[in-house]
């Protein structure tokens, strides 16, 4: 399979910051590649090299078979970039954005004008189109960016945290907006915080920290690796914390931690662990506040991954 | 890359209408210095109003338009924060497009202000006694001034932190150099010390230049028109010589 994104010793460096230390990213046509990482981890940098807004100190990166460097106008003609911060300009309305991209595009204006309604339908925006965009919230912002990377139908989108800062059904919009992309092949590199997130829509996720690749898999090799979901319970009462610890214990793959003091959370090994804990809770007749299964968030993959705490980390 | 720039510039336009205070700058706000300096001071500082209008509407034009030109690093510094720049730089286009782009979308802003001030000033009581083609010249001239000032404000708007700094450092820039010059009142009047600053601004020239292109008063500062003019002319090369480069290798730096 020809690679759409390929890059080797990536190395940025700011002033004292080692932004990037040699990070390879490597994605296959039409595939997604999950870039997973905390805060400061170069997830940006990283981003911003390969959609040529930055050149590395060293390595190279090919995207589409073009190098970033040396042929950054040939690159651009082929990708896509929506930015972690939405870049639509406020003073604009949501159609005079498209249509003006559409333009430097080298559309003419009426071709530029269609495919403006076209993708305003697509992102739910039509009624929105005709006003200013500093009157959008978040999620109608992201929208519109989102948009405005894709008005050159590109082979390959970066897409750099494109759920941070919204609600859960504003994350769902999001999410099926990039199913959509995917599904008519384009090439997609995400960034994001959430274990979650990429599990959701990444093929492959690559963990990267300070600038490194510490981990790089199937979303369902690192879940295996992560010792799979984690199990949280809240104890509706305080006295039966002992009991649901032990009750924990033996389907754990770990020692039960408590992250609050009515709250017990355990990595498990499958779904069956579930209904497991279900049935000995309601045999012993134990009530709980709160019972759920969910994927490991950053702090807990880096704690496997590492055996530190990112604010461990960050303070190291 | 003329198309590109082309379409930056709509987007420049576009934005100073949507922008009421952008759009202020160039339509009231002359207006409304006209009005102050023509009735309120111009009784005081000519003896009539009818006198001062002439004297005063080149020099208020000047002004606006000196304002008015540095409003382009304020503009790009924003783009850049907001991340406007990301998405010009993510496209295939010149580099240079977005700036050149900023430029051309000012000389449009220049020539409302300039065409505002006109027609305010007929309409009080302003007269064209000099030759249409002066007109025209003391407008190319006011504007190839602007632009090659507004590289001043370029290389402010990247080297500055935010958009704040911007018009701050700006305003320090534009006023010793438009009020110690002969805006507002005749040069002889002004104390000998300030005299010899107001000699070699280049904005007394572009004044000078002005009123005797639309007026027909020359000589105000001892320089015939065509002296004044050329002046002018060398004013523009050199503030372009030395400020172009600097602003284009800030820019190239900064995007
Ligand atoms: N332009 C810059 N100047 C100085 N430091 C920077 C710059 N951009 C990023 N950094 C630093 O580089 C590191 C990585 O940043 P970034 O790539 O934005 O991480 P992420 O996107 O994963 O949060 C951080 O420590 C950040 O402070
Ligand atoms: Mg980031």
């Amino acid at each position: 399979m020809t690679k759409a994104i390929e890059a080797h010793g990536l190395t940025k460096r700011f002033g004292k910051t080692q932004a990037l230390a040699g990070i390879d990213l490597e994605v296959d046509e039409g595939r997604v590649l999950g870039v997973l990482g905390p805060n400061g981890a170069g997830k940006t940098t990283a981003v911003r090299i390969l959609a040529t807004l930055l050149k590395p100190d060293s390595g190279t990166a090919l995207v589409s078979g073009r190098d970033v460097v040396h042929q950054a106008k040939e690159v651009r003609r082929t990708i896509g970039l929506t930015g972690q911060y939405a870049s639509v300009d406020e003073d604009l309305t949501g159609v005079q954005n498209l249509v003006m991209i559409g333009q430097l595009l080298d559309l003419s204006t009426k071709q530029a004008k269609v495919r403006a309604d076209e993708l305003l339908a697509e992102f739910d925006l039509t009624d929105a189109g005709r006003r200013l965009t500093k009157t959008y919230s978040g999620g109608m912002r992201r929208r519109l960016d989102l948009a405005a990377s894709l008005i050159g139908r590109p082979d390959v989108v970066f897409l750099d945290e494109p759920t941070t800062g919204l609600d859960p059904a504003k994350r769902d919009d999001v999410w099926g907006m990039i199913r959509m992309l995917v599904k008519q092949g384009t090439t997609v590199l995400l960034t994001t915080q959430y274990l979650e997130e990429a599990d959701a829509l990444a093929n492959e996720i690559t963990v990267i920290d300070h600038g490194k690749v510490i981990a790089h898999d199937t979303p369902q090799g690192l879940k295996r690796q992560l010792g799979g979901q984690t199990l949280d319970v809240r104890a509706a009462s305080p006295a039966d914390l002992p009991h649901i610890r032990e009750l924990l214990v033996s389907v754990g793959t770990r020692e039960p931690e408590q992250p609050s003091p009515d709250q017990l959370s355990v990595p498990v090994r499958d779904d069956g662990a579930l209904t497991t804990v279900v049935a000995a809770l309601a045999q012993e007749k134990i009530s709980v506040a709160e019972l759920s299964l969910r994927l490991p968030s950053l702090d807990e993959v880096f704690y496997s991954l590492t055996g530190k705490t990112v604010s461990e980390e960050g303070a190291a | 890359m003329i198309r590109d720039s082309l379409i930056l510039a709509k987007r420049t336009v576009t934005k100073m209408f949507r922008n009421p205070e952008q759009f202020v700058d160039v339509t009231v706000q002359p207006i409304i210095m006209t009005v102050i300096f023509v009735f309120i001071f111009g009784g005081a500082i000519a003896g009539s109003t009818g006198k001062y209008v002439e004297f005063a509407l080149p020099g208020i034009i000047v002004q606006t338009i000196m304002f008015t030109s540095l409003t382009i690093g304020v503009n790009l510094n924003t783009d850049i924060q907001k991340g406007v720049f990301d998405r010009f730089r993510s496209l295939p286009i010149a580099r240079s497009a977005p700036l050149f782009g900023a430029v051309l979308g000012d000389i449009v802003r220049h020539s409302i202000a300039i065409t505002v001030t006109l027609v305010f000033g007929a309409i009080i009581g302003f007269e064209f006694v000099t030759p249409w083609w002066h007109v025209a010249l003391a407008i190319v001239l006011i504007i190839g001034f602007a632009v090659s000032l507004c590289w001043v404000s370029v290389l402010i708007g990247m080297l500055a932190r935010s958009s704040g700094a911007v018009q701050g450092i700006s305003f320090l820039i534009v006023f010793p150099l438009t009020f110690g010059s002969s805006t507002f009142v005749p040069a002889s009047t002004l104390p000998t010390w300030l005299q010899g600053w107001v000699s070699i601004n280049p904005v007394t020239h572009v004044i000078e230049s002005m009123r005797g292109l639309l007026t027909g008063n020359t000589g105000v500062v001892g320089d015939t028109l065509t002296g004044q003019v050329l002046w002018v002319i060398a004013s523009c090369v050199a503030l372009v010589a030395i400020f172009f480069p600097l602003a284009t290798w800030a820019y190239r730096r900064k995007i």
